[in-house]
């Protein structure tokens, strides 16, 4: 069956989405994303979508409740690479993702990752959001 | 106007209305250059030339029917040509208009035994007039129409430029009325940029923009959403007093994006949250300010 690689890199997961989301492996993602954060004990997560070109509104829901998943589970998340037109699309479904951290390329993802989880450590108690 | 003595008059009278018909235009319209002149006579000349093959061999359904193609395309080339030229309506429309004197002077010359066939010889020349004076009134408006909708497509293209400030700052300008059209240039002119310079910071300035409706903020509160979904942030700058005014009293929620009245502040903003810091040289002598 068809799967989206997760690459370990230190306490980061990285996932890159090279093919065109359809459903089922939305939530295959899910599942497999959620298990090897509590695995390798991942404090942070970057999701490249820079070769996804099209999006509808169910995914731009599972990518929302990633995040919220991950975050319950202790680790930031940040999607990087989001094409102009995918961002306009969402803007238009009504979708702006406001729970989401966003950055342009991988390498910036990488440094609001760091600076994220940092600021995390700094005031535990006081940084729900 | 199948049993029309027209076209016998005009084969007969060719010279005679051509030469009228030149000199008449020459009269009405105004002052013409020689190049202009000789270029109108020639025009004029060539018309008449077609007019004729044309009422030889009309069949009586009037300029619609094939053999007027000839004359159908020399008038909307003429008057297109003169459209763009800065030409006016009425000075192209008497191009045609003009040929009714020296045309009816010529059937009355050689009709004016008959006063029956004189006035229905008339008439049916006022009519085929009538119709080529409209067809060219005609193209000369669609060809100014089509003059307004490239400007207007040139001045979209022209009316978002994107300015890079500095490394990872871009800046909007928007001048003018925002409309859907435009937004929808405006949020992927800008959106592409972010990705081309991989900019963190994007200023709107919306110091040129004359009127903000709920519509106009809802697009402004769009292309912020879009760009911070690609990782960049946006800042509205340039809301002047009234905007303000009206904003707040619309209703509309801007507290989720950072705004700043001008443009200086909002880039000052942008400069210090990408951790760039504007001092002053100290070495340099009073009022020398250097970045």
């Amino acid at each position: 069956m068809e799967r989206i690689p997760i690459l370990k890199m230190g306490e980061f997961l990285l996932v890159t989405i090279q093919v065109d989301m359809h459903d089922r492996l939305a939530l295959t993602l899910q599942d497999d994303l959620t298990g090897q954060i509590v695995k390798h004990r991942a404090h942070g997560v970057l999701i490249d979508i820079s070769a996804l070109e099209i999006v509808d509104s169910f995914i731009g829901r599972m990518l929302a409740s990633i995040a919220s998943m991950a975050h319950l589970l202790d680790a930031e998340t940040v999607v990087v690479g989001m094409q102009p037109a995918v961002a306009i699309t969402l803007v238009e479904l009504g979708l702006p993702m406001r729970g989401i951290r966003t950055a342009l390329d991988v390498e910036k993802g990488m440094t609001a990752l760091r600076t994220a989880i940092l600021e995390g450590q700094d005031g535990d108690s006081s940084s729900i959001r | 106007m199948s049993n029309s003595k027209l076209p016998e008059v005009f084969e007969k009278r060719e010279q005679e209305i051509t030469d009228q018909w030149v000199e008449q235009q020459q009269a009405t319209g105004r002052k013409l250059t020689a190049a202009e002149r000789e270029e109108a006579n020639r025009q004029s000349r060539e018309f008449i030339r077609s007019l004729k093959g044309a009422l030889r061999k009309n069949s009586g359904g009037g300029i619609s029917g094939p053999e007027w193609a000839g004359v159908r395309d020399f008038l909307v080339d003429l008057s297109s040509r003169r459209a763009k030229d800065g030409y006016s309506p009425r000075e192209t429309a008497s191009f045609v208009f003009s040929l009714k004197q020296p045309l009816f002077s010529a059937l009355r010359t050689e009709l004016g035994a008959d006063s029956k066939v004189l006035a229905d010889e008339t008439w049916q020349a006022t009519l085929l007039v009538d119709e080529l004076g409209l067809l060219t009134t005609e193209a000369f408006q669609k060809t100014r129409e089509e003059v307004i909708l490239r400007q207007q497509k040139e001045l979209l293209e022209l009316s978002t430029p994107v300015v890079r400030l500095w490394e990872n700052i871009l800046a909007l300008p928007l001048i003018g009325t925002l409309d859907s059209a435009r937004t929808q240039v405006v949020m992927q002119n800008l959106l592409e940029a972010i990705v081309q310079t991989r900019s963190d910071y994007a200023i709107i300035d919306i110091t040129g923009v004359p009127v903000v409706d709920t519509l106009v903020a809802q697009h402004l509160l769009k292309t912020v959403a879009a760009a911070r979904l690609m990782g960049a942030d946006c800042l509205i700058s340039g809301i002047r007093p009234q905007i303000a005014q009206t904003i707040i009293h619309l209703g509309v929620d801007l507290s989720e994006v950072t705004t700043k009245a001008t443009l200086a502040d909002a880039f000052d903003v942008a400069l210090r949250r990408s951790g760039h810091k504007v001092v002053r040289q100290d070495a340099a002598p009073s009022g020398a300010a250097a970045r």
